[in-house]
């Protein structure tokens, strides 16, 4: 169990206000999310959590005073809560070591979610969750030895899949006798390039993109929304929002579905000789994940308010990062949005996702000076949005009244 | 095959220095008589008037070692204790050090200044110290410091060849005690690399001087216990290997450098930097240091000196602590 104390919110701060508790005793609490809000004579701010776990005791009560490193409430902390608690004077015993010239590499602790940027780097390039591995270093940490033994056990699982024997262990032979070197052995040996073996996520990725630009002759087309009154809403509502970080993402999905409502061609599907429109809006959402791109799908999305589709697309992404998307999660979409804006982009051009008939992403939100009515200039938050579309199963016409309708949705939010 | 020390490796390679070139001549206190470690023993017998006796003054024997290069001579130089050879830096680091970028590449000074160093032997604080750090700073000067009697017969001849000032250091403590099976002539060898002198994938050791043999007698106690250190032999301080140490260091993501200079400012930092830099994204844990403390002399006090000194001890601690994070 672990003791938050009051922290101390800037010089000369002595004491803090505990205004709310954003949990409550047996909430879940991950590591730095917000646990209560505090103000003090300088700042008002909300005390992210040093620990995993779940809430114990709440120690001070909403409204009352206490001086700094007053214990505030008690964490139950999971067993791999990452890092250890800030060391006090007492926290570094002198190590028994008699190098005393040379500092211990840290204090001592639960070091489980402490990477090396050589085991990132391995895990990242190998495509290994380190979250599954119980290090062998000190405090749980994961070693590059243990991300290796991983990537070593692979290699021998995918040759003998191959039917390749295993290069580390080779046959005893009869002494005398020479064998030659099987050609088989430069799997990935090449001082120019590394060799990365696809995953089946990213082997489908690629057949999807394939089938789809081959099959499907896609036309694209964007329109620029002024959504300053979308920016306005957003930091309203999001400063009361709760559970969840509000993003314009469930703003954007929302509007896109009711959109689609006037629009029935691109809420469609094509199937060989038919096109199949849906009286249901099962909006797909893309997600990036440290897999490659996930296409999980919120069904009936004009049923769910903003705030509805904020905490299912919240589920559907912290599903997606985990690996953790059911098999009904991803299919029946009707129509796909892409946050593009996540990335910085402000312009970019989607690839349908087969079968359906369209796709449209939504830039990044940019302040930049416009000319509004009166021949005046104003510095608006513009962004843009860009449609790409089957060809075969509408035109220009409809696909540029979608997106102007769109448009005009999106400026009238706020 | 014959075993020999380091001293007598130095002093064959003298010899034959002195028999093969007439331009050789040796210049430092009591080498006449044979120095105090005895590392020019018959050599003036054997060249009369090559062996020369000078007035106990560092600036003068690097400045007339200076000036015997600009001369076409390939005079060899020893400062009888390292720690006396500050008195010649000025000569060293602002004149040798630049002659030839000063003549544009035209001229060159071909000389060598040899000096033992290095503590252990109850030399106090005139008679131990390690200076390396100060020389290796200095561009234009090579800096070479070997472990073992075969690269000290090698890298003096390179040494002896080579056309540029050449610091060559000799660890005091080493010229008896370390001997090693050598045979015929030295090997062809050069300034500027390291040598990677013992494998294992668990962290990676480098080293220099006597603390290079107290890290292979830590790695050789540590594989008892299934601890495989990579150990680098960096012979050359300047110009480092930057190649070899980046090599070593990827080997095993865990970096431990041991010198017994103070670790302010030491070379430690250096080696560490370069690592840091192009090799950060296969460090699998913090680098670590081994250093003698920042303190100005070494101790003379058998018992304090070993508290200042890194030996196999505290070299054996550090590894455990590393191979464990």
């Amino acid at each position: 169990m672990a003791t938050i104390t009051m922290p101390q919110l800037g010089e000369s701060v002595t004491e803090g206000t505990v205004l709310q508790w954003l949990k409550q005793p047996g909430d879940t609490v991950a590591l730095d999310e917000p646990i209560c809000e505090i103000e003090t004579e300088k700042v008002t701010a909300e005390l992210p959590s040093p620990f995993e776990g779940a809430l114990g005791e709440i120690l001070v009560p909403e409204g009352e005073t206490v001086e700094v490193d007053a214990p505030l409430c008690t964490i139950l902390e999971t067993a791999a809560s990452a890092p250890e608690p800030a060391p006090g004077p007492a926290a570094a015993p002198e190590p028994a070591s008699v190098a005393a010239e040379a500092p211990a590499p840290g204090v001592d602790g639960s070091r489980a979610g402490v990477y090396s940027p050589v085991v990132q780097r391995l895990a990242a390039k190998h495509e290994i969750d380190l979250t599954a591995i119980a290090g062998s270093g000190r405090g749980g940490r994961v070693t590059r030895k243990d991300v290796q033994a991983i990537i070593d056990e692979r290699e021998r699982e995918a040759a003998a899949a191959d039917g390749i024997p295993p290069a580390a262990a080779p046959l005893p032979l009869p002494e005398g006798e020479v064998v030659p070197t099987p050609e088989i052995a430069t799997v990935a040996a090449s001082d120019a390039y590394d060799v990365v073996p696809l995953s089946a996520t990213r082997r489908k990725i690629g057949e999807n993109m394939v089938r789809s630009t081959t099959e499907a002759p896609q036309a694209w087309m964007m329109v620029e929304a002024d959504v300053t009154g979308l920016v306005d809403l957003r930091a309203r509502e999001r400063e009361r929002f709760v559970g969840v970080d509000l993003t314009y993402l469930p703003y954007f999905a929302s509007t896109v579905a009711h959109t689609l409502t006037d629009f029935p061609e691109l809420n469609a599907r094509w199937h060989g000789d038919e096109l199949r429109r849906y009286r249901r809006v099962n909006l797909g959402i893309a997600i990036a994940t440290e897999r490659g791109l996930v296409v999980p799908v919120v069904p009936n999305a004009r049923d769910l308010s903003v705030a509805g589709l904020a905490r299912r697309i919240d589920d559907l992404v912290t599903r997606a990062h985990a690996g953790k998307l059911r098999l009904e999660d991803i299919e029946e979409g009707t129509f796909t949005v892409n946050n593009t804006g996540a990335f910085g982009s402000i312009a970019s051009k989607p690839i349908v996702n087969h079968p359906q008939v369209g796709i449209v992403t939504m830039e990044r939100v940019v302040r930049r000076p416009i000319v509004v009515e009166g021949d005046a200039i104003a510095i608006r938050s513009m962004m843009n949005v860009a449609l790409s579309f089957d060809h075969r199963a509408l035109d220009g016409a409809e696909a540029g009244g979608f997106l102007a309708a769109l448009k005009e949705r999106l400026e009238a939010l706020g | 095959m014959a075993e020999v020390s380091v001293l007598e490796a130095v002093r064959e390679t003298l010899d034959e220095a002195l028999a093969s070139d007439d331009r050789v001549f040796l210049l430092g206190q009591d080498l006449e008589a044979g120095g105090v470690f005895r590392a020019t023993d018959g050599l003036s017998g054997k060249y009369p008037g090559r062996v020369l006796d000078t007035p106990l003054a560092e600036s003068s024997i690097v400045g007339i070692t200076i000036g015997a290069a600009h001369y076409g001579q390939r005079p060899i130089a020893e400062i009888q204790f390292a720690d006396f050879i500050h008195a010649g830096f000025d000569q060293l680091c602002s004149e040798a050090s630049r002659w030839s970028w000063r003549t544009r590449g035209e001229q060159y000074l071909p000389m060598v200044v040899r000096t033992p160093w290095g503590g252990g032997v109850h030399g106090g604080q005139h008679h131990s110290q390690s200076i390396e750090a100060y020389y290796a700073h200095m561009p234009g000067i090579k800096v070479v410091a070997p472990s073992f009697p075969a690269d000290y017969r090698s890298l003096l001849k390179a040494a002896i060849a080579d056309p540029n000032p050449v610091l060559f250091l000799e660890h005091k403590r080493t010229y008896r005690l370390i001997r090693q099976e050598v045979e015929g002539a030295p090997a062809e060898d050069r300034i500027g690399h390291s040598r990677i002198t013992r494998r294992g994938d668990d962290l990676t050791v480098f080293a220099y001087g006597m603390m290079l043999h107290e890290s292979l007698a830590a790695a050789e106690e540590l594989a008892g216990d299934g601890i495989e250190c990579t150990v680098v032999d960096l012979l050359t301080l300047n110009p480092l290997d930057t190649e070899t140490i980046l090599e070593a260091a990827r080997a095993t993501g865990k970096v431990l450098i041991v010198h017994e200079d103070t670790l302010t400012g030491g070379l430690g930092g250096e080696i560490a930097g370069i690592i840091a830099e192009q090799a950060f994204e296969d460090l699998d844990a913090p680098i670590r240091r081994i250093a003698a403390p920042d303190i100005p002399p070494m101790p003379f006090h058998e018992a304090m000196e070993s508290a200042f000194m890194p030996d196999k001890v505290k070299i054996a601690a550090a590894a455990r602590d590393l191979a464990a994070y």
